[in-house]
C-alpha cells in the first residue's frame, strides 16, 4: 500500500490559537492539492511551545463542538491529521497532546508520558503526565504516536512496536543547542540519530515532524524526516526553515524488510517481561531492584 | 581534553541561527529596524552585521557616542564598519553630556566616570530607538556576560542579545567569517572608558584562557576543584568563578519581594514573546 505523507514543519504563534488554526487550514488545503493522506504537525503546533501561564488559556478539547477542533475534524474528511495542542481533561488536568483525525473523527488521542523538567525544560510544572501509550488503528495500517521527549527514552517506542505500530509518528518543538564545530546542532544529531536507530531496531517507518522558528531566545530546527523500514532516510525537511515535506512511502516495505531481518518475529517479549520484573523487584537475587517509584 | 576544539563553532550555522533571531525578534513585536551602539569594537561590529544581514543594511541605525578621552580609533574603526556593511549611521557626542556630572563630583574614579559613560550611551541608544523606531540591539558576550565585565543598565541594556551565548574566541570566529575589518578583529579588546584601558589587562587573564575555563565550568558543569585539575592555576579558577558569582545581579531582574498570591517575577511567568 502506498501513502503520501506531509510534514507540516510550522512556526506556530505563541498562544494565539485562531491563528494557528488558520494556518494549520491554509497548509491541509494544500497539502491535500497535493495528495497527502497523511499530514502531521508538530508538537504543541496550535498553540506553540514555551507557553508558561498561557498553558490554561490556549488549552481544548478534541470534540466535534469544539471551536478549534471542529473546522479541523470537518478537514480531516479529506485527509488524515496529526495536530499538537494543549488537552483540558474532563478533571481539568492539562496535558502536551497530538490528536489523529480521521473521517471526521478522533481516532486516538496521545497525552505526552515524559515531561522534560531540567535544564531548559520546565514542562513537570504546567503539565499532568499522561499515563497511557497505546497503539491504534488507522485506514493505513496501525500506528503509534510519541511527543519528543517521549521518544527520547526508548520504552514507549517499544512498547508501541509490540503493541503493532508499523508506523511511529513522532513529533517535537525541539530546542536548537549544541553549537560546535559540526554543520548540524548536537540536538539535531542526537534525534536523527535515535530516528534511524528505531527505524532500524524495529524495521518500521518512523515519521518524525519537528517545528522551526523562535520563541524568545529558542530557536527550533526543523529537519523533519521520515526513515524506512532500513534505517534509511527517505525524505528530510528543511533545517529552521518553514516547508511542508511531501513524500509517498510504500508499506510493503515492512513485508520486505521483515522477511529479510524477522526481528519482530524474533522478539522474547516473555523473557523481556521476566527480567524486567525481576529486575524491578530485585526479589531473586537479593538486591533492592530498580523502580521509579521509589517503592 | 582539548578545550579549544571544542569552542570551534560552525560559523554559518551560528549566523543562521542568530540572523533568523534578530529577524524574528525585531519583527513579532511589530518593529522592522534596529539600533546599535558601535563602539569601533569586535562585539558590536558583528551584532550590526548580524542585523544588517537579518532586516537589510538600510533598517539599522549605527550610533557612534564618542567622549572627549574615546580614542581616535574607536571612531575611525566605527565608521569602517559602517562602510563595510552599508547602514544607517548617526554620531552623538557625550561629552556635553557627562561634563556637568563631572563637575559636580570631581572625586570621581575612572570607573565611575565609565559607568556613567556607559548608561549615557543606553540613554542616547533608547531616544534612538524612539527617534528611529528601531529596536536596541544588545552586543554582549558570554565571557562578559559570565564576569559581569559590563555596566548594569548601561552597555547591557538592550531588547536582544544575539551573542549572549557567544564565547570571546567564538565571537572573533564569526566575525571572520563575516569578513568584518581586520583591525576591528585584531585590535585588542576594549571598553575605552579611560585612555589605555584593555579588557585583559583589567580583567588579567587573556580570552583565550577565560573562555576555556569558563566553558569548563558553565558548559561542562566542571567543578572549580576539576577545573584545576585540567591545569588551570587555583588562584585564576578561584577569582573567575567569584567574579561569575559576585556579578549575578547583572543577569538578573531585581528580586520583587513577594507578599500576594501572584507575584512578578516569581508566578507570573510569560516569555517576552507574549508581548508580540
Amino acid at each position: 500500500m502506498k501513502l503520501t505523507l506531509g510534514l507540516a514543519q510550522t512556526h506556530p504563534k505563541l498562544a494565539d490559537v485562531p491563528a494557528n488554526l488558520d494556518h494549520h487550514l491554509e497548509i491541509i488545503a494544500r497539502a491535500q492539492a497535493q495528495g497527502v493522506d497523511l499530514l502531521i504537525f508538530p508538537e504543541l503546533s496550535l498553540t506553540g511551545y514555551n507557553l508558561q501561564d498561557l498553558v490554561y488559556e490556549v488549552a481544548a478539547r478534541p470534540v466535534a463542538s469544539d471551536p478549534v477542533f471542529g473546522p479541523l475534524l470537518k478537514a480531516s474528511r479529506q485527509l488524515d491529521l496529526v495536530v499538537g495542542f494543549v488537552h483540558e481533561d474532563a478533571r481539568h488536568r492539562f496535558y502536551i497532546a497530538s490528536a489523529y483525525l480521521s473521517g471526521g473523527e478522533v481516532a486516538h488521542v496521545h497525552d505526552k508520558v515524559y515531561l522534560p523538567t531540567y535544564a531548559l525544560f520546565d514542562e513537570g510544572r504546567y503539565f499532568a503526565w499522561g499515563d497511557r501509550i497505546r497503539a491504534f488503528d488507522t485506514r493505513f495500517g496501525r500506528m503509534g504516536m510519541l511527543i519528543c521527549e517521549d521518544f527520547w527514552h526508548a520504552s514507549p517506542p517499544y512498547l508501541l512496536w509490540l503493541d503493532g505500530a508499523d508506523v511511529l509518528l513522532l513529533t517535537s518543538a525541539s530546542p536548537g543547542r549544541g553549537l560546535d564545530a559540526s554543520d548540524r546542532l548536537a540536538s539535531a544529531r542526537w534525534v536523527e540519530l535515535v530516528n534511524r536507530a528505531y527505524a532500524s531496531l524495529f524495521t518500521s517507518y518512523v515519521v518524525h515532524c519537528n517545528r522551526v522558528g523562535y520563541e524568545d531566545g529558542l530557536n527550533f530546527w526543523g529537519g523533519s524526516m521520515i526513515t524506512d523500514p532500513n534505517g534509511v532516510v527517505a525524505a528530510q525537511g528543511p533545517y529552521f526553515e518553514e516547508a511542508l515535506v511531501v513524500h509517498p512511502i510504500d508499506l510493503n516495505q515492512l513485508h520486505r524488510t521483515r522477511s529479510r531481518l524477522p526481528l519482530l518475529r524474533d522478539e522474547r517479549t516473555g523473557l523481556m517481561a521476566q527480567e524486567l520484573q525481576r529486575i524491578l523487584t530485585g526479589s531473586q537475587n537479593g538486591d533492592p531492584g530498580f523502580s521509579d517509584s521509589g517503592s | 581534553m582539548d578545550i579549544a576544539a571544542r569552542l570551534v563553532i560552525h560559523t554559518p550555522l551560528a549566523e543562521k541561527i542568530l540572523v533568523g533571531f534578530i529577524r524574528d525578534g525585531v519583527r513579532k513585536v511589530g518593529f522592522q529596524r534596529a539600533v546599535i551602539g558601535l563602539s569601533g569594537g569586535i562585539d558590536s561590529a558583528l551584532s550590526a552585521a548580524l542585523a544588517a544581514r537579518a532586516l537589510g543594511p538600510e533598517n539599522v541605525l549605527a550610533v557612534r557616542m564618542p567622549y572627549a578621552t574615546s580614542s581616535p580609533d574607536s571612531l575611525s574603526d566605527a565608521q569602517a564598519v559602517i562602510d563595510a556593511l552599508g547602514v544607517r549611521s548617526l554620531t552623538v557626542e557625550i561629552t556635553p553630556c557627562a561634563r556637568p556630572l563631572f563637575a559636580a563630583f570631581p572625586e570621581m574614579t575612572p570607573l565611575r566616570r565609565g559607568n556613567v559613560l556607559a548608561r549615557l550611551r543606553m540613554v542616547v541608544l533608547y531616544d534612538q530607538s524612539a527617534a528611529f523606531g528601531g529596536l536596541v540591539i544588545g552586543t554582549s558576550n558570554k565571557t562578559e556576560t559570565l564576569l559581569g565585565y559590563s555596566t548594569i543598565y548601561g552597555d547591557n541594556a538592550a531588547a536582544m542579545q544575539p551573542i549572549g551565548d557567544l564565547y570571546k574566541t567564538q565571537v572573533r570566529q564569526l566575525a571572520r567569517a563575516l569578513e568584518l575589518p581586520a583591525r576591528v578583529i585584531e585590535k585588542p579588546p576594549s571598553a575605552d572608558l579611560w585612555a589605555g584601558q584593555t579588557d585583559e589587562g583589567e580583567i588579567g587573564y587573556t580570552y583565550e584562557a577565560l573562555d576555556k575555563l569558563l566553558y569548563l565550568l558553565v558548559d561542562e558543569r566542571f567543578t572549580p576543584a576539576e577545573a584545576e585539575a585540567e591545569g588551570f592555576p587555583a588562584a585564576m579558577v578561584a577569582d573567575v568563578w567569584r567574579r561569575v558569582r559576585a556579578n549575578h545581579y547583572k543577569r538578573t531582574m531585581p528580586a520583587v519581594a513577594k507578599l500576594s498570591q501572584r507575584t512578578v517575577g516569581h508566578d507570573f511567568l510569560y516569555l517576552r514573546d507574549w508581548a508580540g
